[in-house]
């Protein structure tokens, strides 16, 4: 049966192996709903989703917002920059203001971790987290292994490495969950100042060597350096970065097996990838993009079950 | 738990012949004619109304597999989740002459999303039902078919319970079952 065992989807860590496949097999006939030429269907057509962003997104954002609006829903966006939050209105009270209006589900970018945990113990509606500071990002380790699982047929027993700065990334701690439940082998690799100190309890092998990392894995998923985030100077410099952690053509061509490339956006090209890498043909940001309307309307037409 | 055979495989062969038969009536050479079979079990009966046509006339009709799930009106005020199956329209619909089919008419809301479904492949001439059950009565909604195979008279408490070799059964077998609250 098609049912998710959660009325919100806070993060990977709380969602069965069979949630995951779930919404796989509901994402795989969206897909090929949003590839015709009538790329709509009134499945959500007496809901109503806010998308609420305390924090700047423009992938996110919009994917949600097509993904919304191809099932036919209402849709609200509200960003913070531009309301009372800058008043001093509190959290709950704002979200409960929106709801006020008849609101059936929210989606959520919040810079503290766990506000969307918060906002789910205090309302209805059900909770989208769309990234919670450096928490979890549930929809975007759902589309990688989802693009991962396209690629490659499935997700379990593929060695898969993220590079980068894996402390402030949210992606990175999401898809590890993902990878996990689905039977993957995961790696995670960067300079020791970006690593959290005590990830390998998690079961994910640590490397700091970047080329070590790429000869072991099958893909590759690089994360961007999140600057913004970073209240203490982690590396001497974005270009000394660049040079031991960018991955360049050089590197791929080294290797005796192909790998696949992802990378969740927004890129830095030339610091933690190179153009030519992130424009070749075995890499699949842009399939990501793509796979990303799909499973965010998996993720509301599932969650809208459950209402 | 009473059950009734409503129909048995020789049956349903008969029946699948005989609704070839108007078909072929009705279509003459069939230009323009496509069959669309109703997921899940519409699409079996369409493969073997499909495969009968070709035995009796020899011509091939083009076949499609339609999914309503996410064009349902009774989405999330049902009990049980709805689970999506694929649909696979390898055609453009444009003007064709559509045969829906489907396995058992009963409220008309399948349908009725069966049609929305499909009108998101163009605009057909014509759209036409099929059904192999068709139970009388007990419509929500102003929908006929134009091929019966049976008609059965049912109240709202029976079920009827549609068993294909396609499914895994060892045989075809149709029954009406009351159903124990």
């Amino acid at each position: 049966m098609a049912d998710l065992s959660v009325k919100h989807l806070l993060g990977i860590k709380n969602l069965t192996e069979q949630d995951l496949q779930t919404i796989f097999e509901t994402a795989d006939q969206f897909k090929a709903v949003i590839n015709r030429s009538i790329k709509k269907v009134p499945s959500l057509r007496d809901i109503t989703i806010a998308n609420v962003f305390f924090e700047n997104s423009t992938r996110t954002r919009l994917s949600f917002e097509l993904a919304e609006k191809r099932l036919s829903a209402d849709v609200i966006n509200f960003s913070s920059a531009s309301s009372s939050v800058k008043k001093g209105e509190t959290l709950l009270d704002t979200v409960k203001n929106i709801l006020s209006m008849k609101v059936d589900m929210v989606v959520m970018r919040h810079s503290s971790p766990g506000a969307p945990h918060f906002l789910a113990k205090h309302i209805d509606a059900n909770i989208v987290n769309a990234g919670d500071g450096t928490h979890e990002h549930p929809t975007q380790a759902l589309l990688d292994t989802y693009s991962i699982r396209e690629k490659h047929g499935e997700v379990g027993g593929k060695k898969v490495v993220i590079i980068g700065d894996i402390s402030h990334s949210r992606v990175a701690l999401s898809n590890i969950f993902a990878l996990q439940k689905l039977g993957a082998e995961v790696m995670i690799c960067g300079p020791v100042t970006l690593l959290p100190k005590y990830i390998s309890d998690l079961g994910v092998k640590v490397e700091l060597d970047v080329r070590k990392a790429l000869e072991w894995c099958d893909v590759a998923n690089i994360l961007r350096i999140q600057l913004e985030r970073q209240k203490t100077k982690n590396f001497p410099s974005l270009r000394e970065y660049s040079l031991y952690y960018g991955v360049n053509k050089k590197m791929l061509n080294a290797l005796d097996k192909e790998i696949t490339i992802m990378h969740p956006g927004p890129i830095n090209r030339g610091i933690e990838i190179t153009s030519d890498v992130a424009d070749s043909e075995h890499s699949i940001i842009l399939d990501q993009v793509e796979n990303g309307v799909a499973i965010r309307m998996a993720v509301l037409f599932l969650l809208a079950q459950k209402r | 738990m009473a059950k009734l055979r409503l129909l048995n495989g020789k049956l349903i062969d008969i029946i699948i012949s005989r609704l070839s038969k108007q078909l072929i009536e009705n279509h003459g050479e069939f230009s323009d004619s496509v069959i669309l079979g109703l997921q899940p079990k519409g699409i079996f009966l369409a493969e073997r109304i499909k495969s009968r046509l070709l035995e009796l006339s020899g011509v091939e009709l083009p076949i499609g597999y339609i999914d309503t799930t996410f064009y349902r009106d009774d989405f999330r005020r049902r009990d049980s989740p709805l689970t999506p199956n694929s649909t696979n329209v390898p055609f453009i619909i444009e003007e064709k002459k559509v045969i829906l089919i489907d396995d058992v008419l009963y409220t008309g809301r399948s349908v009725r999303a069966a049609i929305s479904a499909m009108l998101a492949f163009g605009r057909p001439s014509k759209v036409e039902l099929l059904t192999l059950i068709d139970r009388k009565y007990s419509r929500d909604l102003p929908i006929e078919a134009n091929y019966v195979g049976k008609t059965v008279n049912t109240i709202q408490s029976q079920r009827v319970i549609v068993e294909l070799v396609e499914q895994g059964f060892e045989e075809d077998n149709i029954w009406l079952v009351n159903q124990v609250k």
